[in-house]
């Protein structure tokens, strides 16, 4: 039904035109510029492009699970915990993200060399690679932003939900798996194809840092060959396309968890 | 100069006067508020004229506000930077050469601006049209019916109108903008971001100055926060609290 709607949308006169014309000049693009370069550095733009999708990907997971806590935490208190959390969430959400990677990178890399028995400890060699402070960065920068969303969902399920099942003589722990969470993470659900998006605009920062993402493979590309439109063009069609699939991966999950209710 | 930075005290080298690196971060502050403040502005000025648009004009304009705020929305501001700094001075020369004008410079500052206005102006444009979808049509048509002039009816009915819905949207947007300017050191503009790293690089204290950049976004951002908040409650007074 809703396939059949999104058709019929698609194909009013100007959006054909305007189909039509945008294929044109990308047909354009593609005939006339000078994309020799691609089939050199495809193994170097698949590589990178995995590395972009694992720091999103496991950035988001770890993230999303220490949010639940931090905006849990602000509803129920205890006091100092919640009082931690909001400080957490301000400070993330009130810096560059930009800047939080340095910190993390060059300001707290300079010191662990000074932190006596580090060096010897299983933790050091990853503390010398920069991967880990770029993962780190991207983690707690969702954690914060979606620490204060989970704060508004879960403040945001109904008491009376919550008081049925108090009275059932369910045990707090199982409310929360069984009621308040998956109520909150359903409120949640339509903003956080959004939250994603932002994510996956932000792991380009790791280019700064010495992460070799996409996004560094193609300042690499531009430097080597002295090519300015076609590389920052192609860049430009990668996250397109990677967002599009997010936004399109989320509607599914949208329209799966609500058929089910 | 062989100052021993090494041995100095944080407030030292925090100081606003040489050797100290104080005065170059708040340099750099003051350069990142301004491309945030015009930035800001230029969004807000292609949010009004996109929401409008975006509202009443025809299907096709309406779809090509909706690409521009799809692509910019899916488009890292990192890339959008890259293209301001290295494709945009290269084509506009290229089509002032092709007219016969002389070429032009952009320099880091504008270019700076445009990025964030452009990208501000995407955001703006959606948080101004849902602002104006809750400015009752009735209210229009009344100032209509009295021969009131569009400009006098914008800024006599809607804009008071739609202020109290926008205003928690356009404050986001503005923090967005002051921490979207850090951006801006990966292509070596110094504003604040690459004040305190090359302040770090050349004292080697990188977690203090890196810190203190962190502290002085941190304080643009809750001042603004409190001076949105102070707004907000003037463009809600007289308005029922539930």
């Amino acid at each position: 039904m809703s396939d059949r709607m999104f058709l019929k949308d698609l194909l009013k006169p100007h959006r054909i035109a305007m189909a039509a014309v945008a294929g044109g000049l990308t047909l354009l693009l593609a005939i006339n510029m000078d994309w020799s370069w691609m089939p050199k550095y495809t193994p170097d733009i698949l590589r990178a492009l995995w590395i972009t999708m694992a720091l999103l990907a496991g950035s988001i997971v770890i993230g999303f699970l220490l949010a639940v806590p931090i905006g849990l935490v602000q509803v129920t208190g205890p006091r100092p915990l919640s009082l931690l959390a909001k400080t957490f969430c301000t400070l993330i959400r009130g810096t560059p993200i930009l800047l939080q990677m340095w910190v993390l990178y060059y300001g707290l890399g300079s010191l662990f060399p000074y932190l006596p028995g580090l060096r010897g400890s299983w933790i050091w060699p990853f503390l010398i690679e920069s991967w880990p402070y770029a993962l780190v960065a991207l983690t707690l920068s969702f954690a914060g932003y979606e620490g204060e969303v989970m704060r508004g969902a879960f403040k945001g399920v109904p008491r009376g939900e919550l008081e049925a099942a108090r009275a059932m003589g369910m045990h707090p722990l199982t409310i929360l798996r069984r009621i308040w969470l998956p109520r909150a993470v359903q409120r949640v659900l339509p903003t956080l194809g959004g939250e994603l998006i932002l994510q996956l605009k932000a792991t380009p920062l790791v280019a700064t840092i010495a992460v070799v993402d996409i996004y560094a493979v193609f300042g690499r590309i531009r430097q080597e060959t002295f090519i300015t439109y076609e590389p920052l063009l192609m860049l430009a069609l990668i996250y397109l396309l990677l967002a599009g699939s997010i936004t399109f991966a989320m509607r599914l999950l949208e329209m799966k968890l609500s058929a089910s209710r | 100069m062989a100052t021993a930075y090494r041995d100095m005290s944080a407030s030292e080298l925090l100081s606003l006067t040489p050797p100290g690196w104080g005065g170059v971060l708040l340099d750099g502050l003051i350069v990142s508020l301004q491309v945030a403040l015009l930035g800001y502005l230029i969004g807000l000025c292609i949010g009004l004229v996109g929401a409008t648009l975006k509202r009443s004009g025809g299907p096709v304009i309406r779809d090509l506000m909706s690409v521009y705020t799809t692509l910019v929305r899916a488009i890292p501001e990192l890339v959008l930077i890259l293209l301001a700094y290295f494709a945009m001075p290269e084509l506009v020369n290229a089509l002032l050469t092709a007219a016969g004008q002389p070429r032009i410079e952009i320099n880091g500052f504008v270019a700076g601006v445009l990025v964030i206005g452009f990208v501000q102006g995407a955001y703006a444009t959606e948080v101004l049209r849902g602002a104006m979808a809750s400015v009752p049509v009735g209210h229009i048509e009344a100032a209509q019916s009295f021969g009131m002039h569009p400009w006098r009816i914008f800024h006599r009915i809607t804009l008071p109108e739609l202020l109290p819905s926008a205003l928690p949207g356009l404050s986001n947007l503005w923090l967005i903008a002051t921490k979207d300017t850090a951006l801006l050191a990966v292509v070596g503009f110094t504003e604040l971001t690459l004040a305190a790293r090359q302040a770090a690089g050349a004292t080697k204290h990188h977690f203090l100055f890196l810190m203190a950049a962190g502290a002085l976004y941190l304080i643009v951002t809750l001042l603004s926060a409190q001076l949105f908040r102070v707004l907000e409650n003037r463009a809600n007074r007289g308005a029922r609290h539930v």
